[in-house]
């Protein structure tokens, strides 16, 4: 198929910006889009231009890099999924795609379609995990029994890749749905009721700091969620964040 | 708990807890309106009771005035810093594609009603407290009218159909910002409101029920007026 592609070309941070459009021919809809993508640098390297900068790892929908708004939806038009799972059978021979950075002020372009999410670390880092003593006398795991609903719940909240998708959807560029995840999967474990307090207060302190906008629960988010992320975590951190204001 | 309440999430607890007490008004005031439907004279004595009760007049009248300021003014509030955290907008989003248009849109919904509260204070309780509070009449009464006024004054007001007309509209897009914001206020408060279905559907049917409800009051009252 024959598409034309219009792409935020963004040379720096401190660059303006801009759309600028490529056409790209002969692409199989076997292929996945950043395949296509590869397609369309591999075209522009040979022409002597600057090739069109993207973020991408694994290419097997697990590290969560690939952080592109297509057609005005995170990750394009498709449900669980993530960009380098986006195959091009989604689209038509002759379609116009639009391609931009996720947009957030509190993820700014680094280049292209580059954006830096390190805010995201911040928030883990200021409460997104359990102090284990590994000096040598760790508990067995077993030891402390977990029910299979509690279990499953919280692998369910683990499974976040901390891909930004749900910022880049919000209307308010909230991180609600990633904060309630990193919330959730300590606070339904016992393992994680012993910071519980600190961490939700801290984590959500951070996500202000960085500029995230407020969740106004439209449910973008868990809908554009490569890993479907349930609403329910946002109720779970407000809940989490009530229970430590009054303690 | 003064740090709970300046945390993004603490503004969306109180922002949920100002729309239930102002969801919980909006149901007694539309018990009390639905009467002048089926009885003048038991729509006047209850109006008279409220109008007149200094626990509602002193205590609960404040609240509400305290209920509607602050849902109003944060929620401005609250749309200002989410267009802060995206300075640069998409070319191309759908929204659609992933939400509804009432949940996008509670600010336009939230400002067509303030729209109207400001013609309905201009209508009713700019009167009603200039009556009581500033001339000290408290006894209901008005001249050249039999009984008390409350009922006369309901219909005089449905008269023009230019103002039932703006009523309609408010009240549509009262609907609107209910049929989103009832179970998103839910949501704010911690209960995974949007996942339970019976919830969703009471609040749908708040949603649709109450305002249609209102309509029906203003057309009634104009095509039924004493001339």
């Amino acid at each position: 198929m024959n598409l034309t592609l219009k792409i935020w070309r963004q040379k720096s941070a401190s660059d303006k910006g801009k759309m600028v459009d490529y056409k790209v021919t002969d692409i199989s809809e076997h292929m996945s889009f950043l395949e296509m993508m590869d397609v369309l640098n591999e075209q522009l390297v040979n022409s002597g231009e600057d090739p069109v900068a993207f973020d991408h790892d694994c290419r097997e929908g697990i590290c969560g890099m690939c952080s592109m708004y297509i057609n005005g939806e995170a990750h394009g038009p498709d449900r669980g999924i993530t960009t380098c799972q986006l195959h091009m059978r989604m689209f038509k021979d002759g379609d116009t795609i639009t391609i931009e950075p996720f947009r957030a002020t509190a993820f700014p372009v680094i280049k292209d379609l580059v954006v830096d999410r390190t805010a995201f670390d911040r928030i883990q880092h200021a409460g997104g995990y359990i102090s284990v003593n590994t000096s040598g006398n760790t508990q067995d795991a077993n030891s402390i029994p977990i029910s299979k609903h509690a279990a499953d719940e919280a692998m369910d909240a683990a499974t976040c890749i901390g891909c930004g998708a749900c910022v880049a959807t919000c209307k308010n560029s909230s991180a609600m749905l990633f904060v309630g995840a990193k919330v959730s999967q300590y606070a339904l474990l016992p393992q994680g009721q012993i910071e519980a307090a600190d961490r939700v207060q801290n984590m959500v302190a951070q996500m202000d700091l960085e500029g995230f906008g407020n969740c106004t629960n439209t449910g973008a988010c868990e809908i554009e969620c490569p890993k479907g992320i349930s609403l329910e975590n946002i109720a779970r951190m407000n809940r989490e964040l009530m229970k430590a204001a009054i303690k | 708990m003064s740090g709970f309440f300046k945390s993004s999430i603490g503004r969306k607890v109180a922002m949920a807890l100002s729309a239930f007490f102002l969801m919980f008004f909006l149901l007694q005031h539309f018990a009390i309106n639905i009467l002048s439907v089926f009885s003048a004279d038991t729509f006047n004595e209850v109006s008279h009771f409220m109008g007149t009760n200094p626990l509602i007049q002193y205590v609960l009248q404040p609240v509400l005035i305290f209920g509607v300021v602050f849902h109003f003014v944060m929620g401005f509030v609250l749309e200002l810093k989410n267009k802060k955290a995206r300075n640069v907008a998409y070319v191309k989003n759908n929204g659609a594609a992933n939400s509804s248009w009432m949940s996008r849109n509670m600010i336009w919904s939230g400002a067509a009603i303030l729209a109207f509260i400001i013609l309905h204070f201009i209508d009713f309780w700019f009167p009603e407290i200039n009556t009581k509070f500033i001339q000290g009449d408290w006894s209901g009464m008005h001249e050249g009218v039999e009984g008390y006024r409350y009922f006369h004054e309901l219909q005089e007001k449905f008269v023009s159909p230019i103002r039932v007309g703006a009523y309609v509209l408010a009240f549509i897009f009262l609907a609107l910002h209910l049929l989103h914001g009832f179970t998103s206020a839910f949501q704010s408060m911690g209960y995974t409101a949007m996942h339970k279905k019976t919830l969703q559907n009471i609040g749908k049917a708040y949603a649709i029920i109450i305002p249609l409800g209102f309509i029906f009051i203003a057309i009634y009252h104009h095509f039924n007026h004493i001339h």
